[in-house]
């Protein structure tokens, strides 16, 4: 049992201590809807992979950024709103991508995986391949932490204060994209979004700082991924949902609690 | 008066500029010249362009037509007319000073007690009244030694009391820093008494110069009504018979009067 899950709780960890701080700060952004469809975009990205036989990391890092910056491109018009762009954009990018996967002929590839994600299929070299990640996400996170919560609170005062916002916010862009690729073998591009706002929602009624809710959101979200891997080992239940289930209800927890601050 | 600044040049000029939202002009031929020690109010009608002015001398914006010249290393403290935290954002009133310095505790609270509001160091931003919230964006803006500290509609939601502490304090600290201030008013009340320089903007600028000269220009008059836009313009001159602290609260109370200031 131990040679089995300890690759997928290990590796489910990793995406989960870095799902703390990025989600407070898709939460305070209010980017959930901006992850869901970079996470979308996501799974274009990991059909190119598969198509262009590269590595399905970067593929899906290229793809994410890639998506941030037409987004960019094409808020600058302003007959369509921001978020009916996104779902135009995030269906668009889902579809194509699940046409995409559907016409590999060459490997027998499992849609579901991708969607709602395997952590059972994570290999050794996948769990190093995470961590490696989940530590370069959070040094760049905590040597960039004064400007990305300087350009949260206001940009202007940021600009003024000489923080470079532009950078910043492109720091911030590259990191969720780095996540998202990360987290696509875990709970798969549905469900990312959850692994993000959810904890960090719950940690909100907890905190006073922006720092201790980053840390909460950490520790709600290992607790949610043991959860859910336990639920999903004695129920044979499938592990991204449940995962995300285990998550909502500590959320649900979190309500019992009077917000003090 | 000490003149701590050995660094005395100009600190920002406007030269000609001009900015358009599409057909709409905002700004036409603006200049405006910011120097150390000096106090300079922008006044004008709402929609006036006076924000757009102060964005471009923040660096936030740039004009189309004309130039800004910043002095090299200029440091700006800007207190906006709103900050709103997000509610999802939880924020004591020391995190938030922090972002702007991210040094010793000792600073912050210094600057908070400077605006009188020390007692709300460990306190959660969101909660704050406007006037709280401003005496907090004031510390902030303070924290960073400034040479030129620029305040969007200060005096916004604070009642005359509050004001006149507000101005007060502005100028002991022009007097002890040197720094260069710009105000932003439509609010000519108080203001004007405050004030080495007032520049009347209408999209251009209609007149401008001492607090005395402007009140008694055409332009001036053309622009907020024969009045000043407020009964019984003069030039305010505060006869220092009480005073305040900057929550508005009288000190002492001298003939029996609260809040009874004389306008006239």
């Amino acid at each position: 049992m131990i040679e089995l899950l300890a690759p997928a709780l290990l590796a489910g960890l990793a995406v989960a201590l870095v799902a703390g701080p990025m989600g407070s700060f898709v939460v305070w952004r209010r980017m959930a809807f901006f992850g869901d469809t970079l996470a979308h975009g996501a799974l274009l990205g990991a059909a190119l992979a598969l198509a262009l036989d590269v590595n399905l990391y970067l593929a899906v890092v290229v793809a994410c950024l890639a998506i941030a910056g037409a987004l960019a491109g094409l808020q600058q018009q302003r007959q369509i709103t921001g978020d009916t762009l996104l779902g135009i954009v995030a269906h668009t990018t889902l579809a194509l991508g699940v046409i995409a996967i559907s016409l590999q002929r060459s490997v027998q590839v499992d849609l579901f995986a991708y969607l709602f994600g395997d952590l059972l299929a994570v290999s050794w070299d996948d769990v190093l391949a995470l961590w490696a990640g989940a530590v370069v996400i959070l040094v760049l996170l905590a040597w960039h932490w004064r400007a990305l919560l300087s350009i949260t609170v206001n940009e202007d005062l940021a600009q003024v204060e000489g923080v470079p916002v532009t950078r910043t916010r492109l720091i911030l862009m590259l990191l969720l994209a780095l996540l998202i690729a990360g987290a696509i073998r875990t709970v798969g591009v549905l469900l990312i979004t959850s692994l993000l706002v959810i904890p960090a929602a719950g940690a909100r009624r907890l905190s006073r700082t922006p720092e201790q809710m980053a840390a909460l959101a950490s520790l709600l979200g290992l607790a949610a991924v043991s959860l859910g891997l336990a639920m999903s080992w004695f129920a044979d239940t499938p592990v991204g949902p449940s995962i995300v289930v285990a998550a909502a209800v500590l959320f649900g927890f979190t309500l019992l609690r009077r917000p003090d601050a | 008066m000490s003149r701590q600044r050995s660094d005395t040049g100009t600190l920002v000029a406007v030269h000609g500029a001009g900015l358009a939202y599409g057909a709409h002009s905002v700004l036409d031929d603006v200049s405006l010249t910011l120097e150390p020690g000096r106090i300079t109010t922008l006044i004008g009608p709402n929609g006036a362009g006076k924000s757009t002015l102060a964005r471009l001398v923040l660096g936030l914006a740039r004009p189309d037509r004309g130039r800004v010249e910043r002095r090299p290393g200029l440091r700006v403290g800007y207190m906006p007319q709103h900050l709103q935290v997000d509610e999802s954002l939880p924020l004591t009133v020391d995190r938030f000073l922090w972002l702007a310095a991210p040094g010793r505790t000792r600073a912050r609270r210094d600057a908070l007690q400077r605006t009188g509001v020390a007692h709300l160091r460990r306190r959660a931003v969101r909660g704050l009244s406007g006037g709280e919230m401003q005496r907090v964006l004031l510390a902030r803006a303070l924290l960073r030694k400034p040479d030129l500290l620029v305040l969007d509609e200060p005096a916004q939601g604070v009642d005359v009391a509050g004001q006149d502490a507000l101005y007060g304090l502005l100028g002991q600290v022009r007097d002890e820093t040197g720094c260069g201030i710009l105000l932003i008013s439509h609010d000519l009340h108080l203001v004007m008494a405050r004030t080495d320089q007032v520049v009347c903007l209408h999209h251009h600028v209609c007149c401008s110069g001492t607090p005395e000269a402007v009140s008694r220009d055409p332009a001036y008059h053309r622009l907020f009504g024969p009045s000043g836009g407020m009964p019984n313009l003069a030039v305010y001159t505060h006869d220092h018979d009480h005073d305040h602290d900057l929550s508005g609260d009288p000190h002492h109370d001298h003939h029996g009067h609260t809040g009874g200031h004389h306008h006239d």
